[in-house]
């Protein structure tokens, strides 16, 4: 059994909230390089080269790159053979936030309560996902999410008959509807399976996948292909003012589920997709 | 078309400004989102003076990060439109000449803007930091309270935008993808 102190898991996630903020990830980066090579429409490649501009310059003065620093998403892959000492390990979390959102100059965009809506001043509580996994590591993801993108997120449970044509549908529907509003260009997590939470979960961590990177599954790899081209065939463009880039990736994880059932989730992330991973 | 423009924005600024115009815009303008929107317009339903004068007046829809120690502001990018539709028209009846968000807005939003010889800019969301570099003042003015979402002025030099909709009520969203889709079926034939 191995120890690791809640200490470390607080100093990890601090140091990943600032650094997510502040770099994109290469995968990203070179997506939206090779999207504007292909771009021919004006309007289309003059948004990608000042979003391009953008992470760079906040990576030189160490400036978040977008200022809705997000909802702090924490996924704790925690190995069986961890004990962890110390305290307690949502507060320690929750310290990391703190403190990370607070040195790293970021916003606190996090309200108390759905309905009556008090900001609690240091973007905690973080939304956090544990699992236990073999091994004695702990890995740490940290994902700063938006919610221009996560307002224009959708979920459906769909009866097995419909199949595969109208969960393309579905998705396809689900990025035209939300057009200009989540700063496309846009990655695209799909959660297909399992039931209607872990459908969810399931989307919000395909977008955690590198976009370079298909699905293990060749099915899936060429659905993920499919509905990329597709996507890219609806006009919307950069920012909404049309061309061909209104995605550079899409990513789909899926899991068993009911003999009845076919939920799918159709999570959007906007151009600043971001997310890092420490393990201990 | 490529246009410099200043603030205050008079009704006749306005009607010069086409959807797709790409536009540098110099001057003050104040910020405002979500609450400050909600506060602004309770105090004019119960007749009580609002943070700004509203008349000729550009509003951004941001919620800027803290700035660092010597840093006028940090990362500063425009937030959703649309979230801003239930008190934008008020607004414009008020005086209230342009607002600087993105996304979409509602059939009610581009009505008043026609009625009201408006203008909604579209800033590039997610560009927070390039944004941040036309910001050369800002300054804290009402609501401290609300955080990110108080209400600040701020003076913006040459900050890049882009005409979605004008004040005949024309949108960029559907004339841009329109035009993109029809040269593809062109490319195509």
């Amino acid at each position: 059994m191995r120890e690791i102190q809640v200490q470390q898991i607080t100093d990890v996630v601090e140091r990943l909230c600032i650094e997510a903020n502040q770099y994109l990830p290469e995968d990203i980066r070179k997506a939206i390089q090779s999207c504007h090579a292909q771009e021919d429409w004006e309007d289309a490649r003059d948004v990608l080269e000042k979003i391009t501009e953008n992470f760079k310059i906040a990576g030189e003065e160490k400036v978040p790159i977008c200022q809705d620093t997000g909802l702090a998403c924490v996924f704790l892959e925690i190995g069986q053979d961890v004990h962890i000492g110390g305290g307690n390990l949502a507060e320690a979390v929750d310290e990391g936030v703190r403190r990370g959102y607070s040195r790293g100059y970021l916003r606190k965009s996090v309200v108390k309560d759905p309905i009556r809506r008090e900001n609690t001043g240091d973007n905690t509580p973080a939304m956090i996902y544990t699992e236990i996994v073999p091994g004695s590591q702990i890995k740490i993801t940290v994902a700063p999410k938006g919610f221009g993108s996560e307002n224009m997120s959708a979920l459906r449970m769909f009866k097995p008959s419909q199949g595969l044509e109208t969960i393309k549908k579905f998705i396809l529907e689900t990025v035209e509807d939300a057009g200009p509003n989540p700063c496309p260009p846009v990655v695209v997590g799909v959660g297909i399976g399992g039931t209607f939470d872990k459908a969810a979960l399931l989307a919000k961590k395909a977008l955690m996948r590198p976009v370079d990177v298909p699905s293990p599954d060749p099915f899936y790899a060429q659905l993920e292909e499919e509905m990329l081209e597709q996507i890219n065939r609806l006009g919307i463009g950069p920012q909404g003012f049309g061309g061909r880039t209104t995605a550079i990736g899409v990513n789909i994880e899926t899991m068993p589920t009911h003999i009845a059932g076919m939920p799918c989730a159709v999570n959007i992330n906007c151009h600043v997709t971001r997310h890092k991973t420490e393990i201990i | 078309m490529e246009k410099y423009i200043q603030t205050p924005l008079t009704k006749e600024d306005a009607k010069a400004l086409h959807a797709g115009d790409r536009v540098y815009l110099t001057g003050t303008i104040y910020t405002a989102r979500d609450a400050a929107h909600k506060r602004m317009c309770q105090a004019m339903e119960r007749g009580q003076k609002l943070p700004f004068d509203l008349e000729d007046a550009v509003i951004y829809y941001v919620g800027p990060t803290p700035e660092r120690p010597g840093k006028v502001i940090g990362s500063a990018g425009p937030t959703t439109g649309g979230r801003m539709d239930a008190y934008a028209p008020v607004m414009m009846a008020a005086g209230n000449r342009a607002m600087i968000g993105k996304g979409a807005r509602s059939p009610q939003v581009t009505e008043a803007i026609k009625e009201h010889t408006c203008v909604y800019f579209g800033a590039i969301g997610g560009a927070g930091a390039l944004l941040s570099r036309c910001i050369k003042k800002c300054e804290l003015i009402a609501y401290e309270d609300l955080g990110a979402e108080a209400v600040r002025k701020l003076y913006v030099e040459d900050m890049p935008l882009v005409v979605i909709i004008d004040c005949e009520g024309n949108n960029l969203y559907e004339s841009g993808r329109k035009a993109y889709l029809k040269t593809v079926q062109s490319n195509e034939k």
